[in-house]
């Protein structure tokens, strides 16, 4: 057998190619804080964005997703890039006056102690990251996508350095720990904890570790991310991993999770030929920086957002679900009963919650409404397909 | 040792009178991951050696299966269907992917025995 585009012995035909279990294939990677803490667990390291990452660990994927669902998972998260933004004006106020000039999103407005999502726009309103972005008192703290990082610092350089102080967080860890147990685990460290509601934050000691934690996550499921310095980021991964509810969770489960949550993944279900109104995040999209907002416009490409707010859309992201067994992943042609084009997939596999397979994508906005009728062209054969609302496992945010 | 051949493409081959059983060995099915999807051959389809017969899918990507002698395509495991997990349990039991009546039994004899494979894997690593 061969991975799919040529006759090779077998290699792990993973998105990102693999990595041997013993050491790194190639010198250019980085590792992240909890590195040798994976490799005593077993891990299968690839190369993603730069680093050597556990796709997974010795139960396997469909193991950890479900064990995530179920209980506790925890993931390193140590590739994405945390920067904060201070200064320009009190408390921060005027780095997020600056950050507003770059994000369609009301920063100035979100109070302390909250985190929003947001999106990076170029000139034609297309998406350049998605990022979190928390006010942290006398800053801002962002996390944006460990492969856009170096182009996500570049950016706010480009435009913001004479307006605020741009730090990034090299010595930061992140951990997550994501599930339905997470906050009895996290409680059981440090009280305070379960006090949180989803999408807020706050700076506490865990297990000894000075931490700033947030109710937030890529999972769907409540969860809490938990940024650390780096020297203390493996004695906090083997405190939580001490607790019968947590299992380590790799890669390949974090994305098995997040497509059953709808969740988009930068450079697939998104990218900067995108806008948010095409990627059907308009929820994102704050009232305060929309055409009869507060402070309208403002940031790159807001021109062409509103417009599209105004009068819509050719394409929009929809969620697909394949009626067969067949998993349809990114690429596969989304086609007419004429054998039409109309879109295409951006991200698909198996869903292990779901027991099927799950996609998501971008069609005619014609045929987007949940329940139209496709087929998806797959190896010479047509599969049909539904468009389906996302998402498709029930999220479960703690809004206290 | 057992009778079972095996092509670098980590297929198992096991001859029983003129029928070779297909699989994949348990190496592959470590590296594949869980499987999800199996998609199987039709019987009576004639394949020559080398070509692509089957197609396994983990939870990340598909990987094909192909031929690893000529013949004709009498039996497909349909329990793959409902359970393709199979492939991971009991790659060489329950996780057989299809049947081939052969047209040449030397073909078989030219594939790799269990030590040579054992020997290949390891040179993989």
């Amino acid at each position: 057998m061969a991975a799919a585009g040529g006759r090779a012995a077998l290699s792990l035909s993973w998105e990102f190619g693999a990595v041997s279990q013993s050491g790194s294939q190639s010198g250019e990677l980085k590792q992240t804080p909890l590195h040798a803490l994976h490799q005593e667990l077993g891990a299968r390291m690839v190369p993603f964005a730069g680093y050597q990452m556990p796709v997974q660990y010795r139960d396997g994927i469909i193991k950890e997703h479900r064990h995530t669902r179920n209980a506790a998972g925890l993931f390193d998260v140590s590739h994405m890039g945390q920067v904060r933004l201070s200064g320009g004006g009190r408390g921060g106020g005027g780095a997020a006056a600056a950050l507003e000039r770059l994000v369609p999103v009301d920063v100035i407005g979100l109070a302390e102690g909250r985190q929003r999502y947001a999106l990076f726009t170029n000139d034609h309103g297309g998406i350049l990251d998605d990022l979190m972005v928390t006010n942290a008192g006398d800053h801002l703290f962002l996390v944006v996508n460990g492969a856009c990082k170096a182009q996500d610092l570049a950016h706010l350089r480009q435009h913001l350095s004479a307006d605020c102080t741009i730090e990034p967080l090299p010595e930061q860890a992140l951990l997550a720990l994501q599930g339905p147990q997470a906050a009895a685990v996290l409680a059981r460290l440090t009280p305070g904890l379960a006090e949180l509601v989803f999408m807020t934050a706050a700076r506490v000691e865990i297990a000894g570790a000075d931490c700033f934690v947030s109710r937030s996550g890529y999972t769907g499921e409540d969860g809490f991310e938990i940024s650390v310095p780096a020297a203390r980021a493996e004695a906090l991964a083997r405190r939580l991993l001490a607790e019968p509810e947590v299992a380590p969770i790799g890669l390949g489960a974090r994305d098995s999770l997040r497509l059953e949550a709808g969740l988009c993944l930068y450079g697939h279900d998104m990218d900067a030929e995108t806008t948010p109104v095409e990627a059907s995040l308009t929820w994102a999209l704050s009232k305060a920086r929309r055409r009869d907002g507060a402070r309208p416009g403002g940031y790159l490409g807001a021109e062409a957002v509103m417009d599209q707010l105004a009068h819509g859309v050719a394409r929009r992201r929809v969620g697909i679900r394949p009626e067969g067994r067949a998993p349809l992943r990114e690429g596969v042609e989304l086609i007419d009963e004429d054998g039409r084009a109309l879109g295409r997939i951006t991200s698909g596999g198996f869903g292990p919650t779901t027991g099927a397979p799950v996609a998501m994508g971008y069609i005619e906005t014609a045929w987007a409404q949940p329940g139209t009728k496709l087929g998806a062209s797959l190896r010479g054969k047509v599969h049909p397909v539904e468009v389906a609302k996302l998402p498709f496992v029930p999220q479960r945010y703690y809004r206290g | 040792m057992s009778a079972r051949r095996y092509t670098e493409d980590h297929e198992w081959v096991l001859l029983e009178g003129g029928t070779v059983s297909v699989g994949i060995s348990d190496h592959a099915q470590e590296q594949l991951g869980d499987v999800v999807y199996v998609e199987l051959p039709e019987e009576g389809v004639t394949f020559a050696e080398g070509d692509q017969a089957a197609t396994v899918e983990s939870v990340k990507a598909a990987s094909e299966i192909y031929a690893p002698v000529a013949g004709e395509v009498v039996e497909v495991n349909g329990a793959l269907s409902d359970d393709p997990s199979l492939v991971n349990s009991d790659p060489f039991g329950n996780g057989w992917f299809f049947k081939i009546k052969i047209a040449d039994a030397d073909a078989v004899a030219k594939l790799m025995d269990e030590n040579a494979y054992k020997e290949y894997v390891e040179s993989l690593q």
